[in-house]
């Protein structure tokens, strides 16, 4: 069955104003005012941590901010909640492996 | 009439004030004073509201009405709380109430606020409060996420408690897939970012929520294969007395109900999702009848093809500000704790006052009423003017709370998580999704350990010890303990609600900026 309704369609949002972020060096699109969960959703994109004991796949639950399931690298920096944080142009967004500070190691 | 498919097209001309950015609309235009950002800690409000949905929005717009001087911390960027959650103004919607029940209600206390003298701090996260002699210091970190540079403290004489709720989970087997979602996340996620987790998702728990989250979900595009509710609806039969006392309630139900025939959305009650199959992300799930107290019955079980499962067992009162400070709280009928407040929403603790979902899960109806009681109560006592306490408002708000409240109850009483639901969590189930803690390592604790209640399950297990500090599991964890206790030593004692000193994650950068006496410290307190 076709659907033409979206999200964005509904609440007549200006889509035209969308931007470019990349997720593992792959390139989305995001909408202005979108959290980065949000831009990653819209893209097919369920998952973007690996947990700390069984390296299992995880992304957005909770949506408000509360259970941290979410946590993403964000142009480096991990342990941002992507729930929260609002998608900015240019954005690079990795998986967070764990605790997300294997890459700080010595 | 339920809501035409029309009325969620229909465009309304845009509020003026949508254009201005959330930190400028706060700003009095009275030409009273403003207060330059990141300064708030030099001024001492009559009145800091926590939380900017509809019971904070509804006592801070009143406060400032009779006079206080009033600060309005929320830690989202927008308005709103969680019902009226909406895209950021650079999104350009038009039409933010298609998705939205009573928007209306919402836009009127709005606009009441760009009218006002309240300062709206946004992005303002409110991890602790604290006694500061006369006043109360409350401690916020700043940021999207809270990641902000500089703590902040604002001091105030008063403080209401709008901090509304959060969803309860219950797990079952692989819960933890990629495409489970809160019921309340998908709703959240879709009202403020337009996202959806898939095409074809099932809605799944107990509680008023759901229906209204799958029409949401349909409205937007998505298939809605089942909504598959625990409870019975027949329920609230149990209760005629409260509902024939809120029509309106009945109302919004028909209008979901119309809803979801409109969408073609099955809705299977005495049921429940107690399995997901997929790899990486949810490919289906395994839907079980339940008996009266929701164990599963295994030779109904069936399968439904999902790409995403939004799930949620109601809400539960957030309130661990108000007891970190010490106000007493009572179990509420779905055996959550909520904060006790008197006529007037004051609670136990003198100058904190609590409205909304605080005081037990009512819906924004109730939280507009108690939030506006709250504000004349704290105005009240604030200006020595106790007679607002007996003016005609006041006792018109105290009716209809009472109405509305005996709603909630009955509500509560429907949908309250039955006795056996554990019977559907399997030992490899990680109950705890921060630590990854399995229902099997707690029922160890319980069983060859003797922990009783959560408290004791996370210092064996370390479920509830992460991230999220126990909100996610919670729930699961208590019952799993309680369930235990009540059967090998007959009636256990009531859980004691959860304790969390910092309400939200602080670095200790942002401690280490804290002065003694609490103040941030690059900045020197103004002499007043």
């Amino acid at each position: 069955m076709t659907r033409h309704r979206s999200p964005a369609a509904l609440v007549g949002a200006a889509t035209e104003s969308a931007f470019e972020i990349t997720f593992d060096g792959r390139t989305l699109s995001a909408l202005p005012g979108q959290s980065v969960a949000a831009a990653l959703w819209s893209a097919g994109v369920l998952a973007w941590r690996t947990t700390r004991v069984g390296g299992r796949p995880r992304g957005a639950f909770c949506g408000i901010g509360q259970c941290y399931d979410c946590l993403a690298t964000i142009n480096g920096r991990p342990n941002r909640r992507a729930c929260l944080v609002p998608a900015r142009p240019g954005d690079a967004i990795t998986t967070q492996e764990g605790e997300g500070h294997a890459g700080l190691a010595v | 009439m339920p809501d035409s498919p029309s009325e969620e097209a229909r465009a309304v001309p845009r509020d003026g004030a949508e254009t201005v950015p959330p930190h400028e609309r706060a700003v009095p235009r009275g030409g009273a004073e403003t207060v330059p950002p990141g300064d708030t800690h030099a001024v001492t409000y009559d009145l800091a509201v926590i939380g900017a949905g509809s019971a904070g929005l509804a006592g801070a717009v009143v406060a400032d009405r009779l006079g206080l001087r009033v600060a309005l911390l929320d830690s989202s960027g927008e308005v709103g709380g969680q019902f009226y959650r909406h895209p950021a103004p650079a999104l350009g919607a038009v039409r933010p109430e298609a998705l939205h029940h009573d928007w209306d209600a919402f836009a009127g206390l709005r606009r009441e606020l760009a009218d006002s003298g309240v300062v709206h701090l946004a992005g303002h996260h409110v991890w602790t409060l604290a006694r500061d002699g006369e006043l109360w210091a409350v401690h916020a970190v700043t940021g999207a996420d809270g990641d902000g540079e500089r703590p902040v403290c604002v001091r105030a004489r008063t403080v209401l408690f709008a901090t509304g709720a959060g969803e309860r989970q219950l797990p079952f087997p692989h819960w933890t897939l990629p495409g489970v979602v809160g019921a309340g996340g998908a709703q959240a996620m879709l009202k403020s970012g337009l996202a959806l987790p898939g095409r074809r998702i099932v809605v799944a728990g107990s509680g008023p929520l759901l229906p209204a989250v799958a029409a949401s979900l349909a409205a937007a595009g998505a298939r809605v294969p089942a909504v598959v509710e625990a409870s019975g609806y027949l329920r609230y039969a149990r209760s005629p007395a409260a509902l024939a006392a809120n029509p309106r309630k009945l109302a919004e139900a028909a209008t979901y109900g119309a809803a979801l025939l409109r969408h073609r959305i099955p809705l299977r009650t005495r049921s429940a999702v107690t399995e997901v199959h997929g790899r990486d992300r949810v490919e289906g799930v395994t839907v079980c009848r339940l008996d009266r107290d929701w164990r599963p019955l295994p030779a109904t079980a069936g399968r439904i093809d999902c790409d995403a499962l939004a799930v949620g067992h109601g809400l539960v009162p957030q309130i661990e500000l108000a007891t970190g400070i010490g106000c007493a709280t009572r179990r509420t009928d779905d055996g959550a704790y909520a904060l006790v407040v008197d006529a007037f929403q004051e609670t136990s603790v003198r100058g904190l006052w609590a409205a909304g979902e605080t005081g037990g899960v009512g819906g924004a109806q109730l939280a507009r009423v108690e939030g506006e009681l709250a504000g004349i109560a704290a105005a009240a006592r604030v200006r020595g003017q106790e007679t607002h306490l007996r003016g005609s408002r006041a006792r018109a708000l105290r009716r209809r709370r009472a109405r509305m409240r005996a709603f909630a109850t009955a509500m509560a009483r429907a949908h309250a998580p039955g006795r056996d639901w554990t019977e559907w969590l399997d030992d490899a189930t990680d109950v705890c999704r921060c630590e990854e803690v399995t229902a099997g390592a707690v029922r160890e604790a319980v069983r060859d350990y003797g922990a009783r209640d959560a408290r004791t399950v996370k210092l064996l297990t370390r479920a509830g010890m992460g991230w999220c500090q126990g909100r996610m599991c919670g729930a699961a964890v208590t019952c799993l303990a309680s369930r235990a206790g009540t059967e090998s030593a007959g009636e256990a004692p009531p859980p004691a609600p959860e304790r969390r000193p910092l309400a939200a994650p602080v670095s200790l950068a942002a401690l280490a900026a804290l002065r003694p006496d609490g103040l941030p410290a690059e900045d020197e307190p103004h002499p007043e």
